[in-house]
């Protein structure tokens, strides 16, 4: 019989759309009245599902609606979802940085929460106090410390400038040192969120290959929350899959996995601005020349981008990256020409790029677009990403899909298949 | 879920919606003392760095400030502090005056100026305002330290200065002074979360609060002057303080000891209702902040 460690029982919480302004007022002395005279929060009543992408009636919304769970001792669960779906809300409620509307969440142990590394980390401090400030501030005592300082500076890679200002560190350095501290906290749950997308590639190996002890090694509770299915599925036992603030799966990390990704909406249009006055990204699309709308593996892909520039550039970075539907990259795409120094003046300009037929598996993807300056500054983020699912083509026998098989999850499946004949 | 759990060991703490009505979880704060002494030595550490006279403005401003008024309120206006000399009057005033406003002001911003962090982490949100009361103390102490200065040099040349039984019980006024400062803090920090408005207002109010609060001449002297508006300086605690902190350390003036016993009883009252809407506002203000 497992021992549970956290229980969470109805819980909800409501958020107001829009700005705070007049009518806060109306609305608190409304409240204040209702509860003066014994009745319900009127405002408790209204509210709807949070969906973004639907214009709501109400001025309020539920964020996360009755949330139910069991956490057992030493588990480590990942809290999978869209954007939007409730996860980092649900976490700032388990990690009491807010509370919720309703509801209650029971604890059996002392609890840490790394929303973010680093927090409270101040730049005229040494490396040195900071470790002793951030410390305190994730709950620990001083004399505990200055038992493990040793440990996080040499875990951190920074002693040579642990007395310097942290204002003096590169960011790098910052985010080593402020990910060395968490690392040493010994409370009985940790609740992590997102945390492991800093650093270098080597140090993301370190972090997570000590969050994988922390876990199995020394049988600690670990919430964890990520967009990097690959670190979930290689951390998590077990899944939460949020939909639209409300618990849409529960169980093992597969089959949760397997839910969030079929869950997964394409969008194959995007339009708006992705970057700043400088270079900015205002549409992207992909399609397949033809009527039907579902992209197979036979056909020609083409990916349509449109990027206004403002100054003269001669060495544009434009391309994108193909990546699985677990967010690993796959192929790499560039118009890359800032070895020959063309010169592009301001304006808004068209790009278009084909991937062939048969080269990609069928499955779900997603593109990440990327506009930079050689060197110097990328403008696009995450928000212009398309979705796709590419379905299979009965003529070719692309029979793995990668759909449902997280573990084929770098598959390129390019028709090279030349011939097959008996010779005897 | 199947698992049923056969006996459950009790619960380390539970999150409802709502705070119980008063919990001040003082053993929470104590275990958290490590952190609060940490915050004080990260707000005095860091306060004047890069500066070039650095922990010299702590009495740059308070001396200058003392001149300013000498000059205009008692030789310009001709406000009369008695046998005491002006200066001296005035820097004794604004010494406790500072250590007020510095903790009123300080702990009013805590749950704007801590968002950053309160949004990410959870801790017991009073060692916010704590800290501020606490790390403000060393300040005033640097400031007291220069008065005694000034005190010793205008004793030598023969003002006729000198302590009484009550000077011991200054540090039990400084006390009453930062809760004071703490709790009415506590009060629009957890208004100002919503109400952006309030911080404005503190800005000009605290300069407006130091004319009806006996700082710049005695409080007999308002009395005297203007009978009609001596209600004003007389349902004002801080007006007490400062007339009994000056009665400490000058021996002017008397001890207004009905006036201590009403400033107690308001501080105390004010202080609980701080702590109350602390609680309340700290649960979910970072939604509206």
């Amino acid at each position: 019989m497992k021992e549970i460690i956290i229980k969470a029982e109805n819980i909800s919480k409501q958020y107001r759309l829009g700005k705070v302004g007049t009518g806060t007022i109306k609305h608190d002395l409304n409240r204040w009245w209702h509860s003066l005279i014994g009745k319900e929060d009127p405002y408790l009543k209204i509210g709807e599902a949070n969906d973004r992408s639907v214009k709501g009636e109400s001025d309020y919304v539920w964020a996360l609606q009755d949330i139910n769970f069991e956490i057992a001792k030493g588990e480590v669960v990942g809290i999978i979802g869209k954007n939007g779906a409730g996860k980092s809300t649900l976490l700032k409620i388990l990690s009491r940085v807010t509370s919720p509307t309703t509801g209650s969440v029971k604890f059996g142990g002392r609890v840490a929460s790394l929303l973010e590394v680093g927090t409270g980390f101040n730049g005229e401090m040494t490396g040195r106090e900071n470790i002793f400030l951030n410390g305190a501030i994730l709950g620990m005592t001083k004399k505990e410390i200055a038992s493990k300082l040793d440990e996080i500076i040499e875990f951190s890679g920074c002693e040579r400038y642990i007395d310097t200002p942290v204002k003096r560190y590169s960011s790098g350095m910052y985010v080593r040192l402020a990910f060395a501290v968490a690392a040493f906290l010994e409370p009985e749950i940790l609740i992590v969120d997102e945390v492991l997308a800093v650093g270098d590639a080597e140090f993301q190996k370190k972090a997570i290959g000590k969050m994988q002890d922390i876990s199995k090694g020394e049988g600690r509770t670990v919430l964890f929350v990520s967009h990097n299915m690959a670190a979930v599925k290689s951390l998590c036992t077990r899944g939460i899959v949020l939909e639209h603030g409300k618990v849409a799966f529960e169980g093992g990390i597969d089959e949760a996995l397997n839910r969030y990704l079929s869950s997964k909406f394409t969008q194959m249009v995007w339009k708006g601005i992705d970057g700043d006055e400088t270079l900015s990204l205002m549409s992207v699309s992909i399609n397949n020349f033809s009527r039907d709308s579902n992209l197979k593996t036979s056909d020609s892909l083409q990916i349509l981008l449109q990027f206004k520039l403002g100054i003269v550039l001669n060495d544009i970075v434009l391309g994108f990256s193909v990546l699985s539907g677990i967010a690993n990259p796959l192929v790499g795409v560039l118009y890359n020409d800032y070895n020959d120094y063309t010169v592009i003046n301001p304006g808004e300009y068209e790009v278009s790029f084909i991937i062939p037929p048969y080269s990609l598996a069928s499955g779900d993807y997603e593109i990440e677009f990327n506009l930079s300056i050689h060197n110097v500054k990328k403008f696009t983020t995450q928000k212009s990403n398309l979705t796709f699912n590419l379905l299979a083509d009965s003529e070719v026998g692309n029979k793995f899909f990668l759909q449902n098989h997280p573990n084929y999850n770098s598959v390129v499946r390019p028709n090279w298949f030349e011939y097959l004949k008996k010779n005897r | 879920m199947n698992q049923t759990n056969k006996q459950q060991p009790d619960w380390l703490f539970e999150i409802t919606p709502k705070n119980k009505f008063f919990s001040l979880n003082l053993k929470e704060v104590w275990r958290y003392r490590d952190l609060l002494s940490l915050f004080v030595k990260r707000d005095i550490v860091t306060v004047y760095k890069q500066t070039v006279l650095g922990p010299l403005w702590y009495l740059i401003q308070p001396l200058f400030t003392s001149i300013t008024f000498t000059i205009v309120f008692n030789n310009l206006a001709g406000i009369s502090t008695g046998v005491v000399p002006p200066f001296l009057f005035n820097l004794a005033s604004i010494t406790v005056w500072n250590y007020f406003t510095a903790c009123f002001t300080g702990t009013s911003n805590t749950f704007v100026s801590n968002a950053g962090i309160f949004g990410k982490v959870y801790f017991p949100r009073i060692i916010a305002p704590l800290t501020t009361v606490i790390s403000n103390l060393l300040k005033f102490g640097i400031q007291l330290f220069i008065f005694f200065v000034f005190y010793a040099y205008f004793y030598w040349k023969g003002a006729p200065l000198h302590f009484n039984w009550a000077t011991p019980f200054f540090p039990f006024t400084v006390i009453v002074m930062g809760v004071l400062g703490l709790g009415l803090g506590m009060i629009i920090s957890s208004m100002v979360t919503k109400y952006r408005d309030l911080s404005y207002l503190i800005g000009f109010g605290v300069q407006l609060l130091m004319y009806i609060s006996a700082v710049i001449y005695p409080m007999a002297l308002i009395e005297e002057k203007i009978p009609e508006y001596a209600w004003i300086i007389q349902y004002n605690p801080l007006a007490y303080i400062v007339e009994t902190s000056r009665y400490m350390l000058l021996g002017i003036g008397e001890l207004p000891l009905g006036g201590m016993l009403y400033t107690l009883i308001f501080t105390f009252c004010i202080f609980i209702f701080g702590v109350l809407l602390f609680n309340r506002t700290e649960k979910s203000f970072i939604d509206t902040v």
